[in-house]
């Protein structure tokens, strides 16, 4: 019983972390059709700059929120000046995210160093709560509590703003949207930079736990590409039940089967592709218009 | 025609001559270890205690003028395999030192050991190297992985009292052989070892594993190492484990390779090894000095280990002149008293170290980590107190041996 709960409480809040990732991803998967490989690196970024402004101000508020931005910002310019110049070709795209992704993780090599890092928890969430007998960090219960709010955000903003109504447009047909008159290329800008910044946050929600050292953004990549293949692209309910679905996976599997670890989280995902390509949450919309 | 090949003939006699010649003068040793990835830090302080001993030397050992050739194995044993190949044949070079990681260190052993090119072997501590796979030309300085183990598993039964452990360490040889050699002392001094838990590598979350730890043991015993150790360290404290099971664990945990990268969650951790950078002597303090000071960071026994091999080196080349005929090398060094920053030390006839082991305590001096050195085992063999002919006949310490009852 203690295992379970435990396995089960810690799991939900590995997922909500892997949703802040993912959300971003899929957003930007389902409405540019950019397979944004450079994501884990942002993420990595959060985590590096989010570091930098703890050990300096000692606030894990300005710490999110300044990684958030700057990193965003990083994100802005690479879509900008780069992305938006191959528009409409996927595989050129792919090929430069993952050429951003090998020089960003040199640069933060560079300038970061080689060590090992990781965060220290806050003052104000460190402790434990006993659930009759069985304990549990306040920081991972704080978790889930920021992927809640996060999909509850992500869910207002998409289903009930003016803006967030371009973007679903967008997802279905995105040349429509152009043939209306509306400046797609800004919304595009937008998610982009809105996608990095939830992953940069989740790079400092997420130094706390994981930590930082180079090369860890090939680790957590494979993660993200099994959410969204399982929630479907562009589908912020999928994205987060698919990141509960894929921390449950991982988390059990590790526990109880630890040498099929991989196989435990990869096999699904196959399953999914081959049955139900689309993604156990996508609607029809995506459906259609990736067949077509 | 004729006088050309005949001209070719002549040059290829004096290039050949000219490379004998400098063979003959030039110790040429060929090292390696990852400089790049995940294990760049521990890779770097290995090179760095190389380095900081040839230049106190003037690049010479027994005598003779010293060239290093460094390579990176980017902590792969693939890679590091053809990088050995590539400095004994390409290179020529008289001896291989290095790697890290045991899964490269048993590639690189098994091709001295088939090809008789004098392997180095100052930091991979896998068992079997120099004992059931003893080869004349696999050479250790620096230990075997059960070798602080298996006494500190009788000083945590006699002076920390704890009876039932867990386990939880990496899955790979390194973290069975540790913790086995604890578990097979532990449970014939009378303790028992309840659980072993295995994490892979780079494991993220340590949570899935922490909860299998069963609720009524007295302490948990654990073995990772860089940024590994410094996760798994705060996720430990972070679900309230380190109040409730004090942590013990092989020094490797809290080397000084990750330990300034650590916080609170450290101290207290009571871990055995055979060099803490906390060990109050006058050849380790100096030692520690200088590299510090060249270095700007805190050696750790990596550096340690590599900067007394080519001690170990230096006194085998002195007696033997060159490494060539490797039983005067072995004769040159086995049983010497050599000098080193661990303290006294000699080697075996299976060329492993009998050395002090060190029961090192973290505690936090002048606002730095530190390993204080709280009790010394001294010199310990491989075999522990057992005889080594009785010893070869069990197994290698594994995940399956001895077994969990």
């Amino acid at each position: 019983m203690y295992f379970w709960v435990l396995q089960s409480i810690n799991a939900f809040a590995f997922g909500s972390l892997l949703f802040l990732i993912a959300s971003g991803f899929s957003l930007i998967f389902g409405l540019m059709d950019v397979v944004n490989l450079t994501h884990a690196i942002f993420y990595m970024m959060g985590s590096y700059v989010g570091f930098f402004i703890f050990a300096h101000t000692g606030s894990f508020l300005l710490a999110i929120i300044g990684a958030g931005l700057v990193v965003a910002l990083i994100g802005a310019i690479k879509y900008r000046f780069f992305l938006l110049k191959l528009h409409g070709k996927s595989l050129n795209q792919v090929l430069l995210c993952l050429g951003f992704l090998f020089v960003f993780d040199d640069l933060l090599l560079i300038v970061f160093g080689g060590d090992p890092l990781i965060l220290d928890v806050p003052s104000y969430l460190q402790g434990m709560i006993n659930f009759g007998g069985i304990y549990f960090p306040n920081y991972r219960l704080f978790l889930i509590g920021v992927g809640v709010i996060t999909i509850l955000f992500l869910h207002y903003f998409i289903e009930k703003t003016k803006v967030g109504s371009l973007i679903r447009a967008g997802v279905d047909d995105e040349e429509m949207v152009r043939a209306m008159g509306i400046n797609i290329n800004l919304i595009f800008l937008g998610v982009y930079s809105l996608g990095v910044f939830l992953a940069a946050a989740g790079g400092v929600f997420g130094g706390v736990i994981l930590g930082m050292r180079p090369r860890m953004a090939f680790e957590i990549l494979p993660l993200a590409l099994v959410v969204v293949i399982i929630g479907g692209k562009g589908n912020i309910k999928g994205a987060y039940f698919g990141s509960i679905v894929v921390a449950f996976m991982d988390n059990f599997g590790r526990a109880l089967f630890p040498q099929l670890s991989y196989f435990t989280l990869f096999l699904p995902m196959v399953l999914i592709l081959t049955f139900k390509p689309e993604g156990l949450f996508s609607n029809n919309k995506i459906k259609r218009r990736t067949i077509t | 025609m004729k006088k050309l090949v005949i001209l070719l003939c002549i040059l290829m006699v004096i290039s050949l001559m000219s490379g004998l010649v400098s063979a003959a003068e030039t110790f040429k040793i060929g090292f390696i270890s990852p400089l790049t990835g995940t294990f760049s830090a521990n890779g770097m302080d290995m090179r760095d205690g190389v380095l900081l001993y040839l230049s106190e030397h003037n690049w010479k050992l027994g005598g003779r003028d010293v060239e290093l050739i460094v390579e990176d194995t980017e902590g792969d044993p693939k890679t590091a395999l053809t990088k050995a190949r590539k400095l004994a044949e390409l290179d020529k070079v008289d001896i291989i030192a290095g790697p890290l990681l045991a899964s490269s260190g048993y590639a690189v052993a098994e091709y001295a050991r088939n090809n008789k090119v004098p392997y180095l072997d100052n930091i991979v501590s896998a068992d079997d190297l120099t004992q059931r796979l003893y080869s004349d030309y696999v050479i250790r300085t620096g230990w075997t992985s059960s070798q602080p183990m298996q006494p500190f598993a009788k000083w945590v039964y006699d002076n920390l009292g704890y009876r039932k452990v867990a386990t939880i360490a990496y899955d790979f040889a390194f973290g069975h052989e540790t913790m086995s050699g604890f578990h097979y002392v532990f449970e014939e001094l009378g303790g028992d070892v309840v659980k072993k838990i295995w994490p892979p590598i780079g494991t993220a979350d340590y949570a899935p594993y922490l909860a299998q730890i069963p609720p009524d043991v007295d302490a948990v015993l654990a073995n990772f190492s860089g940024s590994d150790a410094l996760r798994f360290m705060k996720q430990y404290q972070q679900f309230g484990f380190k109040k409730r099971f004090p942590l013990i664990g092989c020094g490797t945990l809290t080397d000084e390779h990750i330990l300034p990268s650590m916080g609170d969650e450290a101290i207290g951790v009571i871990s055995a090894l055979h060099y803490s950078a906390a060990i109050d002597t006058p050849i380790n303090n100096e030692f520690y000095q200088k590299y510090t000071q060249r270095y700007g960071r805190i050696p750790s026994y990596y550096s340690e280990g590599t900067y007394t091999s080519m001690r170990v080196l230096d006194v085998g080349l002195q007696a033997a002149g060159g490494i060539d005929d490797i039983m005067a090398f072995l004769n040159g060094i086995q049983g010497k008293e050599i000098k080193a920053p661990r303290g006294n030390f000699y080697i075996d006839h299976y060329n492993n170290p009998v050395q002090n082991i060190y029961i090192r305590k973290v505690e936090r001096v002048n606002d730095q980590l530190q390993n204080t050195v709280i009790d010394m085992i001294p010199e310990v063999s491989q075999f522990y107190n057992y005889d080594p002919s009785e010893f070869l006949k069990k197994p290698v310490y594994s995940r399956e041996f001895p077994p969990v009852d």
